[in-house]
């Protein structure tokens, strides 16, 4: 952002840097999300955490700051069974049957069907008791790591450093889309005016008649595939009219200054005025909205993920992570929800401050 | 006035008629053939092709989509996939649930953001503003997933305040006993967003003339700002309430799905976990409906609260 904000033009650009400059709060906001994007790239480039799936620490490693000692009395409970019933839960009674039901089944019914990999699983069993004994020992496994471990032994950090990558890519390309097809049907919809505008309008407001949250779970529902493309293209297909309504305001606004005029005068085509000539007097609008949208799909995209229709299996964002956590909060495991949760507020309060800024610099008629 | 209902409910007729070709084609084309998803939920293949049928899968487009139009004015959206409960019994009986959560939630939001919004304006600039705003800023930025996990189990699991999730018969029941966390929880996650808007929205109002002639004829603060500034920043609050009732009741989802209340956004979710098209297809159709209803009800409201406005 700040190579963009240098690059520019000398006259709108860059005395919104320097008012930019001036305030503290906003250079101090920058100064996170910057460091959160190097991380973004160094991690997607793969210069840091890229063995973030190694088991590191035994399952449910706690943070070094609290010790193995005050966990070790913990790990050994089965977590089903430390579970106590809850007094209020409906289906408590369905539930204690299943449980019995399972402890009374034991193994699993094999239908007849022969099990290629038996001999395989036979061999991992009979090394089980050595395997299971090694991360309780601590063979090559640490009792406990630096913001504590995950079911699987994973670094919590390295895991949030990761997950944050997901959830931050999604947030700007999704961005990326929405305010790109904001923009395009803005323009076509304010320089035109006419039947075009009234098209896009209907459009507009089919768009703004169903809620976004229903929008994107109906969306969500028929895509059925489960994706990081699915998301982007969820969220960027269905968040672009708060952009699109200020692009077009602005492009009615513009299209009738002299500036425009004198452009058709030379013979600038319709293509040129519009991208080339009233675009760069209203992409600062287009920014400000560009950088509420990151914010608002980041924190869709952990919705999302949360509820399981966001990222697949084996992909790991802040969102599978407090679904993760979830579980583990009952069972006094806070740190991996405690590190996504300071992860995610510290990113979404920079950008929000940030977000803020920009809008006062960019357009100081507004206070 | 009554030329003038009549005449935005004609103009939403091209809007509605929009959202529901916006469905049918996420659903009937994007979708596909539903015997691919109700393979997997139904054994016998004679009621998938009953269904199939029902839709008119296999006739041409023109005929499905007034299939489909018919099902959206006889109420009639057939029996959910998953289920088999009809869809009109699902949502008729999973609105009350949703409404006993969120007509408290939405009354005390509104006015608890109206109180504070007018107390922190009227102390704009100081620290204690200042201090406010950036705390609403840090409380907007956790996301709601954290809030609803930490409330749930501090205040219900540890502490045993609250029943941890659950839904009654009785509707007093439900109110004081099982919605009064959701209520607490969506009230703390949605007042730092709704006290920055009315701030905002009470700020535009403090710089205009009539607040100073009001103060220059020797009006107490107090009066100022409880019934000149607040009875002229209500149009936006108002709009922003009206606007936001139907949305609400999707929004609401997380607080459902957490605490266990068979209100609508669970039904949602569910509905999408279940690929239950029948019920999502409807629930959309519906909502859009009550948003282009309520946002004519917040323009007739504008006249009741403000008598410059002309409805033309």
């Amino acid at each position: 952002m700040t190579a963009v904000v240098h690059a520019g033009s000398p006259g709108l650009w860059l005395l919104a840097w320097r008012r930019l400059r001036a305030d503290r709060v906003a250079m101090a906001s920058l100064a996170v999300v910057a460091a959160f994007l190097l991380m973004l790239v160094l991690s997607a480039s793969g210069l840091i955490v890229a063995d973030w799936e190694a088991e590191v620490g035994v399952n449910y490693a706690p943070p070094g700051f609290v010790g193995a000692a005050a966990a070790s009395n913990e790990v050994p409970v089965a977590p089903m069974q430390a579970l106590p019933d809850n007094p209020f839960d409906p289906l408590a009674d369905d539930i204690r049957a299943l449980r019995a039901q399972l402890a009374g089944a034991g193994s699993v019914e094999m239908y007849g069907v022969a099990d290629p990999l038996a001999d395989d699983m036979a061999q991992l069993r009979g090394a089980g008791p050595g395997a299971e004994a090694a991360p309780r020992a601590g063979a090559g496994r640490r009792p406990t790591l630096p913001f504590g471990g995950d079911k699987w032994g994973h670094d919590v950090i390295k895991k949030t450093i990761k997950g944050g990558e997901t959830s931050i890519v999604v947030g700007l390309v999704a961005a990326l889309l929405a305010v790109s097809l904001g923009t395009l049907f803005g323009a076509l919809s304010g320089y035109w005016g006419g039947v075009v505008d009234d098209c896009f309008n209907w459009f507009y407001s089919i768009f703004t008649a169903i809620p976004s949250v229903l929008m994107i779970l109906a969306v969500a529902a028929v895509l059925q595939q489960k994706g990081v493309l699915t998301i982007v293209l969820i969220l960027g297909l269905t968040g672009w009219t708060g952009p699109y309504r200020l692009i077009r305001a602005e492009y009615i606004k513009h299209k009738s200054r002299e500036y425009v005029l004198a452009a058709d005068a030379i013979g600038a085509s319709h293509w040129s005025k519009m991208f080339t000539h009233i675009f760069p007097n209203v992409s600062h609008v287009a920014l400000v909205q560009m950088s509420i949208l990151v914010v608002g799909f980041i924190k869709a995209e952990v919705i999302l993920s949360f509820l399981g229709f966001g990222v697949p299996v084996g992909v790991v964002s802040w969102g599978s992570m407090l679904n993760e956590a979830q579980n583990e909060l009952i069972l006094g495991r806070w740190w991996q929800l405690t590190a996504a949760a300071i992860a995610m507020a510290l990113l979404v309060t920079a950008f929000s401050l940030f977000t803020d800024a920009l809008r006062d610099a960019l357009d100081p008629k507004v206070k | 006035m009554l030329a003038y209902i009549v005449r935005r409910l004609w103009q939403m007729l091209p809007t509605m008629l929009g959202v529901v070709l916006l469905v049918f084609v996420l659903f009937n084309w994007v979708g596909g053939d539903p015997a691919y998803i109700l393979a997997g939920k139904m054994a016998n293949a004679e009621s998938i092709a009953n269904i199939r049928h029902q839709l008119g899968v296999d006739q041409s487009y023109p005929v499905q989509l007034w299939i489909f139009i018919k099902q959206i004015a006889s109420f009639d959206f057939g029996l959910s996939w998953a289920t088999g409960e009809p869809v009109s019994h699902i949502i008729a009986t999973r609105l009350g649930p949703s409404l006993t959560v969120l007509l408290p939630l939405t009354l005390l939001e509104t006015l608890l953001g109206i109180a504070l919004a007018l107390v922190v304006a009227f102390v704009r600039g100081s620290l204690t503003d200042r201090a406010v705003m950036i705390a609403c800023t840090v409380g907007m930025s956790i996301s709601i997933l954290v809030y609803i996990i930490v409330f749930q189990y501090g205040l219900a699991y540890k502490l045993g305040w609250f029943p941890v999730q659950g839904w009654g018969e009785s509707f007093w029941e439900n109110l004081l006993r099982y919605a009064t966390l959701p209520i607490l929880i969506g009230l703390a996650v949605s007042i730092a967003p709704t006290l920055r808007l009315y701030r905002s929205f009470v700020l535009d109002e403090v710089g205009q003339d009539y607040v100073r002639t009001a103060r220059a004829k020797g009006l107490s603060e107090r009066r100022v700002m409880w019934v000149h500034v607040l009875r002229n920043a209500a149009i936006p609050i108002i709009t922003h309430v009206m606007a936001n009732l139907p949305a609400l009741l999707i929004g609401a989802f997380l607080l459902e799905r957490f605490f266990g209340i068979p209100g609508i956004g669970r039904e949602v979710i569910l509905a999408v976990e279940r690929s239950d098209f029948p019920v999502i297809k409807a629930i959309t159709v519906y909502v859009a409906a009550a948003t282009m209803v309520f946002n004519l009800l917040t323009d007739l409201m504008y006249q009741a609260v403000d008598p410059r406005v002309q409805l033309t």
